[in-house]
């Protein structure tokens, strides 16, 4: 998986706490200058251990990790050049905010002036000038998240480390924070490695992410790689919602695949690496379904069912559609109108369609 | 005792409107208590203090002769306190071995109370009941245990003369001959320290099991080696715990009488046994009241320290 050229490399690492299940199997990753790189996955699913084994605080059981060309084994955390924003920000309590800041520079025994002057830089990076004096719990949840990435970036480490940075925050406030976050980021132009369990944190904030699931990395690749081309049922299923539909392959073209499922006949315009007969998954997202009360030309990619519920979301609408064998089809719809005309209510039949480039045959 | 305290006490009262006297009836046992069993005693010793003797009784404060209302207020005992050598280098003496005392309390029970927070969560009850088992025993016997262990041939003693730890003491001045180690400050210190480092070990331990290790984690990450992360991050964090801990090591060894007279000698005269001869040997209640009101103010103004310090933290964590 690891071609061995970027500025993180995690080569074949492997973490076996010994308690049956291994934490983390067999990962490989290259990790490029000034990236953005997430870790997604659900709880359990190793992406923490592996981040605390890039900041020193787990010892990998075998495998190397190498930042900037110098092997990281057997380097204690303190002497790492990785700083770590932790989730909840372990702020230290009984320090102010200036004094938490100051904290790794000191360490440094970096002169007096400099580590004022270095504080103060961060303060107006985050903006958070007024409030050196101040202690921790004098703040609120946002603004404590903001010294905690400040005093992760007073040391300009190589390598910055974000353990679901915004886990503690509200709705509202943690979609503010995602752009603010990335654009500090981006100005200081540190490499970052960010742990979520979020996608849409990992889908808004990351240039890359890697899916993680029982240790393994089941697909590395930018939000729109992971999102529209997913390689596994797992990973259609965990970004975003999805129809699955379960198959059979019945025409296979080079160019271009029909499936015949259940409910309907599939018709594909991609090729795929399968043969005639072999049993497929075809995944469709629910804003690539179009609804409509009456039946659309073709006779591929299009299903008849009836709306079981209907939801209105102002943005959007989402629909339930029972289709004929008892699956249940999630539709969204963008309001993109006012009001539509045909719009299916609640309990009449409908018809959904979608074009031949929006599905993706999955394998695995 | 401390107003912060009972203002809060009573904000909070006034707060719940509903359950306010089912509240105040709750609250107002340990106060009454503290009324009957602790202020009005006080006040007698006061009162006591500042009278004068009348070959077997007191005067009383307020006189009616010849139509005058006369008040008198004896503070020659007080007076006589400052005055009279005997009495300043007792004090002193009594601070300096209560402080002495706290000291190594601290310096035994802190690693002890550090390593029992971070022992296995599974390990920690027993070693807990460890720390409490020696209450199951009657003090008075475990004190007197120690003069077994000290006195010549006792094997404490032994040991400590096969280490020549005596050549030390004698040193120092603490023991008066080498092998000598009964009835005299090293012995009465071993008591005190003895007796009361489960009080330093409990609210330290408290402090430092509730502490949120990833501090250290994040300490580690901005550079600090684990030496340095202790005395930034865990000291100042177990600041309550240390300040709880020395509180109740200090302010009872001030007015100790039971170790001194049993682990002391003469060079240890601590003001429990002054105020004890005053009372029970000189019959002197005007003169022994003064010299416990004296005892009594020297152990609030620490309290008070203590308890300022306690209202700031509640408030801090607010």
């Amino acid at each position: 998986m690891s071609s061995g050229s970027g500025y993180l490399q995690i080569h074949d690492v492997v973490k076996d706490f010994g308690s049956g299940s291994i934490a983390v199997n067999h990962v490989g990753l290259d990790i490029a200058k000034g990236e953005i790189f997430a870790l997604l996955g659900p709880s359990g699913c190793g992406k923490t251990t592996l981040l605390r084994m890039l900041a020193g605080f787990e010892t990998p059981t075998s495998g190397r990790i190498v930042l900037d060309g110098q092997d990281l084994a057997g380097l204690p955390p303190y002497l790492r050049p990785i700083n770590m924003m932790f989730q909840s920000y372990a702020l230290f309590p009984h320090l102010s905010v200036w004094d938490n800041i100051a904290f790794g520079l000191r360490r440094d025994g970096l002169p007096r002036a400099q580590v004022a002057e270095r504080v103060e830089a961060m303060l107006k990076l985050v903006q958070l000038g007024k409030f050196g004096k101040r202690k921790p719990h004098q703040l609120s949840g946002g603004q404590q998240q903001r010294v905690a990435l400040a005093r992760s970036l007073a040391k300009r480490p190589q390598l910055l480390l974000l353990d679901e940075p915004l886990g503690a925050l509200d709705k509202k406030l943690r979609e503010e924070t995602q752009v603010e976050l990335v654009n500090i980021i981006h100005e200081v132009g540190v490499t970052c490695v960010m742990v979520t369990h979020d996608q849409d944190e990992a889908m808004t904030m990351a240039s890359r992410i890697a899916v993680m699931s029982e240790g393994h990395i089941l697909q590395v690749g930018t939000p729109g790689e992971i999102y529209e081309t997913p390689a596994s049922r797992f990973v259609a299923d965990f970004i975003g919602n999805v129809n699955l539909m379960d198959g059979k392959v019945v025409v296979d073209e080079p160019d271009s695949v029909e499936v015949e499922c259940a409910a309907c006949r599939h018709h594909v315009g991609h090729g795929i690496t399968g043969t005639l007969g072999m049993p497929v998954t075809v995944a469709v997202r629910p804003e690539k379904i179009r609804l409509s009360v009456s039946r659309p030309d073709g006779s591929t990619n299009v299903v008849q069912g009836t709306v079981r519920d209907k939801s209105y979301f102002g943005r959007f609408t989402l629909y339930h559609l029972v289709l004929p064998g008892g699956q249940v089809l999630t539709v969204s719809e963008t309001n993109v109108e006012r009001h539509r005309e045909d719009a299916p209510e609640a309990g009449q039949a409908a018809w959904a369609t979608w074009s031949p480039t929006s599905q993706v045959v999955l394998t695995q | 005792m401390s107003r912060p305290l009972v203002a809060s006490l009573f904000e909070r009262l006034r707060s719940f409107p509903v359950h306010r006297h089912g509240r105040a009836a709750v609250i107002g046992i340990p106060y009454a208590w503290l009324l009957v069993f602790f202020l009005l005693p006080f006040l007698i010793i006061l009162k006591i203090s500042v009278s004068e003797m009348e070959t077997v009784r007191f005067k009383d404060l307020l006189e009616l002769k010849d139509g005058l209302v006369t008040l008198t207020i004896n503070v020659g005992h007080y007076v006589s306190i400052f005055q009279d050598d005997l009495y300043v280098r007792t004090y002193v003496a009594s601070l300096k071995y209560a402080a002495v005392t706290t000291a190594w309390c601290l310096f035994i029970g802190y690693p002890f109370a550090y390593f029992m927070a971070r022992a296995k969560a599974a390990h920690q009850p027993a070693l807990l009941m460890l720390v409490m088992l020696p209450f199951w025993t009657s003090f008075l016997l475990r004190v007197y245990a120690w003069k077994g262990l000290l006195m010549e041939g006792g094997w404490v003693a032994r040991i400590l003369v096969a280490l020549g730890v005596d050549h030390l003491l004698v040193k120092a001045d603490l023991v008066p001959a080498l092998g000598k180690f009964m009835n005299t400050p090293f012995s009465l210190v071993i008591g005190m320290v003895y007796t009361y480092l489960p009080f330093m070990v409990l609210p330290l331990y408290a402090t430092l099991v509730k502490m949120d290790l990833r501090l250290l984690e994040a300490a580690a990450d901005l550079g600090a080696t684990p030496w340095v992360g202790f005395w930034k991050i865990t000291v100042p964090l177990s600041k309550a715990g240390i300040i709880a801990g020395s509180m109740l090591v200090f302010i009872p060894c001030i007015g100790e009488f039971v170790i001194p007279e049993l682990l002391g000698g003469p060079r240890t005269l601590m003001i429990g046994r002054v105020l004890w001869d005053e009372f029970f040997s000189n019959n002197d209640w005007p003169m022994a009241s003064s010299v416990a009101a004296v005892v009594i103010l020297l152990i609030i103004v620490p309290l008070t320290i203590f308890n300022r310090y306690q209202a700031e933290a509640t408030e801090a964590r607010r």
